[in-house]
């Protein structure tokens, strides 16, 4: 990147003082000698960072990893214990929306109010107030207290002055998540004019699907240290496989027995899935092939039992659910041990973690014999070389073609972003 | 000065700030803005009951205005008293009502403590006006000392903000503070002849000095320097004669000496101020 930096970040370390008691009153400063117990937490050791101007720059990382305080120490909102920071042009935070408002005020003085906190001057605030409410959507209510605001309306009036500040470089912090779809649009359409008028934007967000479309440069923090830097994709995808990689506990450990019900004639052993030779993995690419098998054992003949699957991601998000009644499979009867397969020919999620969950009905799947929630946790990830899909659940490896190039047969646009 | 060019550049932040301090205070009461004036005024039938009817206090008359009013003696006095204590107080709280303000947004720190003397200002400017009117209707003729009252009231307000500066910073790390200035502020009221006239002190230290006590009360009392603007308020407002030019030099020292210590050892502490709040 040869352009100018907007933010330089030299060597910056910070800590925080982790009290165990505080010295905030007077018995205790007395009882301790005046010397408060604390312990020092390095929220930030020698950082070092060019954000280079017009850019749109992430900063990624677990909670705790320092980006927030890597934010507010640009901002100025703290200061840092070494290191400097030189910031090019004026700077306004995003940090919470509406967070000088004063309740008892009308949304009109509280706009002139948080306005001239943001550091806008009367003039500006003159001239800007129309676009502001305007862009808030609350001209009915612009004279009411703003106690009398949905939450909603409370951060839309926020944002608005926020962002009609017009800094040279704007610091957000987790607040692209503002008011209904509509008003998001609107939002992300200001972002685009701000990177189209050359501003620089530093963004703090877990949003990643969103972060690898707006950004273009980003720095992934880990206990306060700079891991990477470099363009937007590559670091959030790393990031992300990391994250996938660390974060997920081994499958194994989740064996809930407290999420398991069922009149019990029929048991399910064990539920597991198998790779491609027939061996249990928790650990798939995506499309791969996959086999569930559920083994049972029954104290009693169970009559026209009916299995069924479910697959949840860690999200929560329901992926997926089948049983033998709805595939039409007949099973007369099932007696003493035995399993049941389910080959599925490609493993069609997107990277992430999956719950599978497995059950013994009967026919009319009101009576459980077993139900099994969440017995079985497994990992989807990217193979290496297949390009990435943006966002969702499923992986439905399309192939894109367009005009200008005549993609032959498997070949794809990896490049086409 | 960075000092003044910060001031020069927060100043559309001060007025707004003071406005919400101004307009806040009374939202929500049925008598509103009345409320700044029914306070001091309700103090100061207390204070006249209390020390003008039942302890007598010798009511000093006015010279050369021969005004002889106890209720007017103590407000001269007790105004700008109240104007200096709910500065310090007001002041000194500041910073940590608007500790969220403080945690989200970067703007100069000191700006939050000066609006907050500036809205206390505004009502000790109504109290001020009301005062006039009852002066003028008793006999009094305070009108040409209002150029050098106002001069007055600058003074009173930096000796104020540079207090309120360090306290604000002090209550911040040592919450305690509060309740110590609670305290001093009390000792502050009555070690300053405002419920009572200066001439019962100087009888009492006569009386020491007859008694072979050699403790200089006066002089202690003069280091005072809300003894020395109390002093100016009333020998303009209710005596109507020039103020002892020593005195008006008094409080112009101690009103320079405070802000500069305030203001030092404001921007000395703020280092880990937010992470504090």
């Amino acid at each position: 990147m040869t352009s100018t930096p907007a933010v330089e970040i030299d060597a910056v370390s910070k800590h925080f003082r982790l009290y165990k008691e505080r010295n905030q009153s007077l018995k205790a400063a007395v009882m301790r000698g005046g010397r408060a117990r604390y312990e020092e937490f390095w929220a930030l050791r020698d950082v070092s960072l060019e954000i280079p101007e017009g850019s749109t720059f992430a900063l990624i990382g677990e909670n705790g990893s320092g980006k927030s305080t890597l934010l507010k120490c640009i901002a100025r909102i703290l200061s840092p214990d070494a290191g400097n920071i030189r910031t090019h042009g004026s700077v306004a935070a995003l940090l919470e929306l509406g967070s000088g408002f004063h309740p008892e005020l009308s949304g009109r003085e509280n706009v002139f109010l948080n306005g001239s906190i943001l550091g806008l001057t009367k003039r500006d605030l003159d001239r800007k107030f129309d676009e502001i409410v305007d862009f808030a959507g609350i001209e009915e209510f612009i004279d009411q207290p703003v106690k009398n605001y949905s939450s909603g309306m409370y951060m839309r009036l926020g944002f608005s002055v926020a962002i009609n500040v017009d800094p040279d470089i704007l610091l957000v912090d987790e607040v692209l998540a503002v008011g209904d779809s509509a008003f998001q649009e609107k939002c992300m359409a200001k972002f685009a004019d701000f990177r189209r008028a050359g501003k620089t934007v530093v963004i703090v967000s877990h949003a990643m699907g969103s972060m690898r479309t707006l950004c273009d440069q980003a720095a992934w923090l880990d206990h306060g240290r700079v891991v990477e830097v470099g363009r937007a994709d590559h670091i959030v995808d790393k990031y992300i496989d990391k994250g996938h990689e660390e974060s997920i506990p081994a499958p194994e450990v989740v064996t809930d027995d407290a999420a398991r019900w069922g009149s019990g004639e029929g048991k399910l052993t064990s539920v597991q899935l198998l790779d491609r030779n027939g061996q249990p993995a928790t650990r798939f690419n995506s499309g791969d092939p996959v086999t569930v098998r559920m083994e049972y054992d029954c104290s009693s003949r169970i009559e026209r039992p009916v299995f069924g699957l479910a697959m949840e991601n860690l999200d929560g998000i329901y992926a997926w659910s089948q049983n033998t009644r709805d595939a039409d499979v007949h099973v007369p009867y099932i007696e003493g041990r035995g399993h049941v397969d389910l080959e599925i020919p490609s493993l069609s999620f997107q990277p992430h973690g999956f719950d599978l969950s497995a059950s013994i009905c009967d026919h009319t799947i009101t009576h459980i014999y077993d139900f099994r929630r969440h017995c079985y946790r497994f990992v989807v990830e990217a193979e290496t070389g297949r390009p990435r899909e943006s966002g969702g659940v499923v992986a439905l490896a399309g192939q894109w073609r367009t005009d200008h190039t005549q993609a032959s047969s498997g070949e794809t646009l990896t490049d086409a972003r | 000065m960075s000092l003044l060019g910060d001031l020069r550049d927060s100043r559309g932040l001060l007025v707004n700030l003071t406005l919400r301090e101004v307009r806040g205070k009374y939202k929500r009461t049925a008598l509103g803005q009345a409320w700044s004036l029914f306070n001091p005024i309700a103090s100061l039938l207390i204070f006249t009951l209390v020390f003008g009817f039942v302890l007598r206090v010798p009511v000093p008359v006015g010279d050369p205005s021969g005004l002889q009013v106890f209720a007017l003696y103590l407000a001269c006095g007790l105004l700008p008293w109240n104007f200096f204590s709910g500065a310090v107080s007001g002041g000194m709280g500041s910073l940590i009502a608007n500790a969220n303000l403080l945690r989200k947004v970067f703007f100069w720190r000191p700006t939050l403590v000066i609006a907050t003397v500036l809205s206390l200002n505004v009502t000790f400017g109504f109290e001020l006006v009301v005062l006039f009117i009852a002066l003028l209707v008793a006999g009094s003729m305070p009108l040409p000392w209002l150029p050098l009252l106002v001069v007055a009231v600058v003074l009173l307000t930096l000796f104020a903000l540079g207090i309120a500066l360090l306290l604000s910073v002090a209550v911040v790390y040592f919450r305690d503070t509060e309740h110590f200035v609670a305290i001093g502020m009390q000792l502050w009221f009555y070690a300053t002849p405002i419920v009572y006239p200066y001439s019962l002190i100087q009888e009492q230290a006569a009386r020491m000095q007859a008694n072979g006590n050699g403790f200089p009360l006066e002089t202690v009392y003069r280091l005072n320097p809300m003894f020395r603007f109390t002093e100016v308020f009333r020998s303009m407002l209710y005596e109507n004669t020039f103020p002892d030019w020593k005195d008006l030099l008094f409080c112009a020292i101690a009103a320079a000496v405070s802000v500069a210590v305030g203001i030092t050892l404001f921007n000395r502490s703020q280092h880990r101020l937010v992470e504090e709040l």
